[in-house]
């Protein structure tokens, strides 16, 4: 991947006397696709418009390209953003719009005009260019506003939950063309958003944040599978997560029985949380499982059923393809990788 | 439910027709007749001689620095309540709008006392041992007193639409390579074109056709059209000839107006005459 591009040292930000960010380190390197990933009012916005220059850490550097760059107004920055409600300049039509940050580096006409047809092709919108903004539907108006900022050929480009507005379909399409598109330019993306599946969709790596704290930083396979808070694991996709108590090494004790698990390091006795996901709960008959339970409720989700079994007043979730019908009585078993163990009460 | 709606229209009607339709019907139709009756267009022949032409001309030529003034003024004041934060944005609203609960002719007469021969800015000049100055009864005592008057009107549009207007876009720019001034000048100015044309409709139709302020701050020593029309109701009693001014001091605000609407977005519905 390279060197980094944008180095994040000790950031906290407070407004009002009210920590937003909390000592957060972040390097991005170059060419990756990194995802700001958290529920509202984590701080993730605050951290991309720390690094686009309008917002100034109260603590902490920013440096771009090993440069410290906390001083630098946004129109001197090499990085461009996609704002969240696109933020087209509604007096310009879609040619003056994306010719916007041309135009004020003096570039020559001829060329503008060049680079702008150019963006427009990338984005698919070649026959929009004399149009007005509010002649756009969202997901158009969202193109403009990618290409935009991509015809400036910034280092880096920030996209502040540019696909919130969009319905489902839509997004997922603007998923994979975003992606596409960052494969095609070779740019460094970092984006923000709140959605987790996006987030795993799109990323090379992923930051989750919470609480104005990065709680984890990794590729969306480590952070699925390997999440290191009982958060991280809740917000990544459904968990089930009950209290355990680690007895030691390898082996965990939880809903009134031990399970051999691959963790370690907890040390003895130690009070934990225990976070399995639904599809890694197998179904079996109620004599050979593990635990035994009673089926709620059972939902067909169109590839899985998602079924709710209650065992000795706990509740879990399981998603299968085999479906159990409410009211049976079944076995669930937990293979010992699929046992994830967290410290309690971060 | 379309005719229920409809009779909620009647009271508006009726005072469309008794305030604004018969009073200018009745305007129209003097401006067109002898003082005895019988129709004429002898009210604007006279007119059209070079003493009123004058007349009119410095009118429109006033009216046009006061409202350039207003707006030279008036646009950065608009600004800074805009940039203000909304706790203090009010109080400096209220501060700005206070004088105008006051009486129109009290203020004015307070302009004469501070600019009079023996006014305080004389007194000062005098126990400083400067010559005094001679600054009430000219024209600039009169666009004094104009932009004093009606700056607000000019000032609470544009800071309305600065108010209203997404931050985001200023940010979108300045992303974009814009420093400040190119952020202005292409993107706050042009945006603020709706609430700048309303201020300058509402400054320049008043400073047209006061005749207040030139009575009192210039003197009556030159007329303006506002004097010309009041004279001729309020003295010479010829309603016909007064009628025909304001119907052509009419005409003219509304193509001084139109011009001024002409550059507006049309897209835009607030703001503007038409």
């Amino acid at each position: 991947m390279g060197q980094n591009i944008i180095d994040l040292k000790n950031i906290t930000k407070i407004y009002d006397e009210t920590s937003v960010l909390d000592n957060v380190n972040l390097y991005i390197r170059k060419n990756e696709f990194l995802t700001l990933l958290g529920p509202s009012g984590c701080g993730k916005t605050t951290t991309l418009r720390i690094i686009g220059g309008f917002e100034y850490p109260t603590a902490g550097d920013v440096f771009f390209e090993g440069k410290r760059i906390n001083d630098l107004p946004p129109y001197k920055r090499q990085i461009n953003t996609v704002f969240q409600k696109y933020a087209l300049f509604p007096h310009m039509n879609i040619f003056e719009n994306i010719a916007f940050g041309l135009r004020i580096k003096k570039i020559p006409e001829k060329e503008i005009k060049i680079k702008v047809e150019e963006m427009l092709q990338l984005v698919g919108l070649q026959s929009f260019a004399k149009r007005s903004v509010e002649s756009l539907s969202g997901g158009q108006q969202q193109r403009v506003a990618i290409a935009r900022a991509l015809v400036n050929e910034p280092e880096v480009l920030l996209l502040d939950e540019p696909l919130g507005a969009l319905d489902l379909k839509l997004r997922k399409g603007m998923q994979i063309e975003l992606k596409k598109i960052q494969q095609e330019v070779g740019i460094t993306f970092v984006y923000v958003t709140h959605d987790q599946e996006e987030a795993l969709t799109m990323s090379d790596t992923i930051a989750v944040m919470n609480e104005g704290k990065i709680q984890q930083i990794g590729t969306p396979e480590d952070i699925y599978n390997e999440p290191k808070t009982a958060f991280i694991a809740d917000f990544i996709g459904e968990s089930n997560i009950v209290k355990g108590i680690m007895i030691r090494d390898y082996l965990v004790e939880f809903a009134n029985r031990t399970f051999d698990c691959v963790d370690k390091g907890f040390g003895e006795n130690t009070r934990v949380e225990v976070v399995i996901r639904p599809e890694d709960i197998e179904i079996t008959s109620a004599e050979t499982g593990m635990l035994r339970g009673e089926v709620i409720t059972s939902t067909f989700k169109g590839v899985h059923y998602e079924m709710i079994v209650k065992e000795n007043g706990r509740r879990w979730m399981i998603h299968s393809t085999d479906m159990a019908p409410v009211g049976s009585t079944i076995g669930m078993n937990i293979g010992p990788d699929l046992i994830h163990i967290m410290e309690r009460g971060i | 439910m379309k005719s229920k709606q409809k009779i909620l229209a009647y009271p508006y009607i009726v005072w469309l027709i008794i305030f604004i339709i018969v009073p200018l019907v009745l305007v129209l139709y003097f401006s067109f007749s002898f003082r005895e009756g019988g129709l004429t267009l002898g009210n604007y022949r006279r007119f059209m001689t070079p003493i009123y032409g004058k007349v009119l001309y410095r009118s429109l030529k006033l009216a046009f620095i006061s409202t350039v003034f207003c707006l030279i003024l008036g646009y950065p004041m608009a600004m800074i309540i805009a940039g203000t934060d909304i706790s203090k944005r009010n109080l400096m609203v209220l501060l700005f709008v206070l004088p105008m609960w006051m009486n129109f002719l009290l203020r004015t007469y307070a302009w004469m006392t501070l600019l009079g021969k023996n006014g305080v800015i004389n007194n000062i000049l005098g126990f400083l041992n400067f010559p005094t100055l001679n600054l009430l009864y000219n024209n600039g005592a009169v666009i004094l007193g104009m932009v004093y008057n009606f700056i607000p009107f000019m000032v609470l549009p544009i800071y309305s639409v600065l108010a209203k207007m997404d931050k985001t876009l200023i940010e979108a720019a300045k992303d974009l390579g814009a420093n400040e001034t190119t952020v202005f000048r292409k993107i706050i100015f042009p945006l603020s074109l709706p609430g700048v044309i309303t201020g300058i409709t509402m400054v320049f139709m008043p400073a047209v056709s006061t005749f207040v302020i030139p009575r009192l701050l210039g003197g009556g020593q030159f007329m303006l059209i506002g004097n010309l029309v009041e004279q001729q109701f309020t003295h010479v009693y010829d309603w016909n000839f007064g009628s025909a001014i304001s119907i052509i001091m009419m005409i003219f605000i509304l193509i001084a107006m139109a011009v001024a609407t002409r550059y507006e977005d049309p897209a835009e519905e607030s703001g503007g005459l038409w």
